[in-house]
């Protein structure tokens, strides 16, 4: 076999750190490759754009794409994001983390960026348990499942992360598996193009960790498992999207609609205000309405 | 090809797939979703000790590129030829 091609994710890797760390069976590299491919169809300037990752296993992310990119503390994702999507506002500042990160030590900085329609695609790799630390319960854990931290079963009432999105403010809210590449790839382009605060839950398995210790086989059993059980469903109530121990997944695109964003609310807000004599924040990319 | 030449269309592109075997951590993800069931896994092992995916029937494959969209360690990418 002639190896002349090159494949077309290689120009947003860093080859030198490959192979990644992720377990055999992991979705999370599947679900980079997506992301890989929705920069190349959204046309995005890779010079102006920066992602942003906390810390677990999603946290590599950044480590591993040739962007501009940012590993920051932990659950201080977001809050990194904004600091420098206000500093620079020309950049698309994409932010990729697990739900440990996001969700429990990031939860509230997670709600207040979409409650003030900050300008950020939020990507939030779900694998339902902390997978670096070793297997314990997180704020999507569903009830039943047994983990590290819950021998017996876990027994608290899980997020249910798209619901928590819109219910907050986020203009673009869409769910995925791992299963459903082609789908994904196409909401991640959607949501490069649009401006506001956009989120993305992929669902991923943690072969090592949930599978395991559920005594649910390995990775390939997982995305068999969503191929089976996952049920789209478009524009679907996001208070039903709950998910329980191998319950039936809903996944789809469920919220896309236009709010003023942070900066637009202040320049609005201060022009009204101070009048001509307020020189207006400039807006970013995707500034003068030409978001899609 | 040769057996039903006279039923089936010629092909107007050909598929081929590139595998990075060093890569591979043997998940089998392209194995499994290929729509034409044109992968297997080899029988040989790579360096780290998985056995990659090769490409058993070339001539079911079609280039779809889905194998490569599915890889979560970029080892694998399907590409398309026309036919001159």
């Amino acid at each position: 076999m002639s190896d002349t091609a090159t494949n077309p994710v290689n120009p947003y890797l860093r080859l030198e750190r490959m192979p990644s760390i992720w377990c055999p069976g992991c979705g999370i590299g599947t679900s980079v490759n997506c992301f890989a491919r929705a920069l190349t169809q959204a046309k995005l300037d890779l010079k102006m754009t920066s992602i942003v990752s906390g810390i677990g296993c999603t946290g590599r992310v950044s480590g591993y794409m040739s962007l501009d990119s940012f590993h920051t503390t932990h659950g201080r994702a977001i809050p990194f994001a904004t600091g420098l999507k206000l500093a620079n506002p020309d950049l698309n500042v994409i932010v990729y983390s697990g739900e440990g990160d996001l969700m429990a030590i990031g939860g509230n900085h997670f709600i207040h960026a979409a409650r003030r329609n900050m300008d950020l695609l939020v990507v939030c790799v779900n694998n339902f348990t902390y997978g670096m630390t070793g297997g314990q319960v997180s704020p999507t854990s569903p009830g039943g499942a047994t983990y590290t931290t819950a021998p017996f079963g876990q027994f608290e009432e899980p997020f249910n992360l798209p619901h928590l999105a819109d219910s907050c403010g986020a203009v673009y809210v869409s769910r995925w598996t791992t299963f459903h590449v082609r789908q994904l790839t196409k909401s991640m382009r959607e949501a490069m193009t649009k401006k506001g605060f956009r989120f993305i839950e992929v669902i991923s398995p943690c072969p090592t960790l949930y599978q395991r210790r559920n005594k649910l086989g390995d990775g390939l059993d997982a995305m068999k498992f969503y191929k089976e059980s996952s049920v789209v469903k478009n524009g679907a109530d996001t208070r039903d999207l709950n998910i329980g121990f191998q319950t039936p997944i809903t996944v789809g695109n469920f919220v896309n609609r236009s709010r003023p964003s942070f900066i637009e609310a202040q320049n609005k807000r201060y022009t009204e205000v101070f009048g001509p004599s307020y020189k207006p924040y400039p807006e970013g990319p995707h500034g003068n309405g030409a978001n899609a | 090809m040769s057996d039903n030449e006279g039923t089936k269309k010629p092909k107007k592109v050909l598929g081929t797939v590139h595998v990075d075997r060093d890569r591979c951590k043997g998940c089998a993800f392209c194995i499994e979703f290929c729509p034409t069931h044109a992968l297997e896994l080899d029988k040989g092992f790579n360096a780290k000790g998985y056995h990659p995916p090769v490409l058993a029937r070339p001539d079911d494959c079609n280039g779809c590129d889905l194998c490569g969209l599915y890889c979560p360690d970029f080892s694998i990418f399907g590409v398309m030829t026309k036919v001159a």
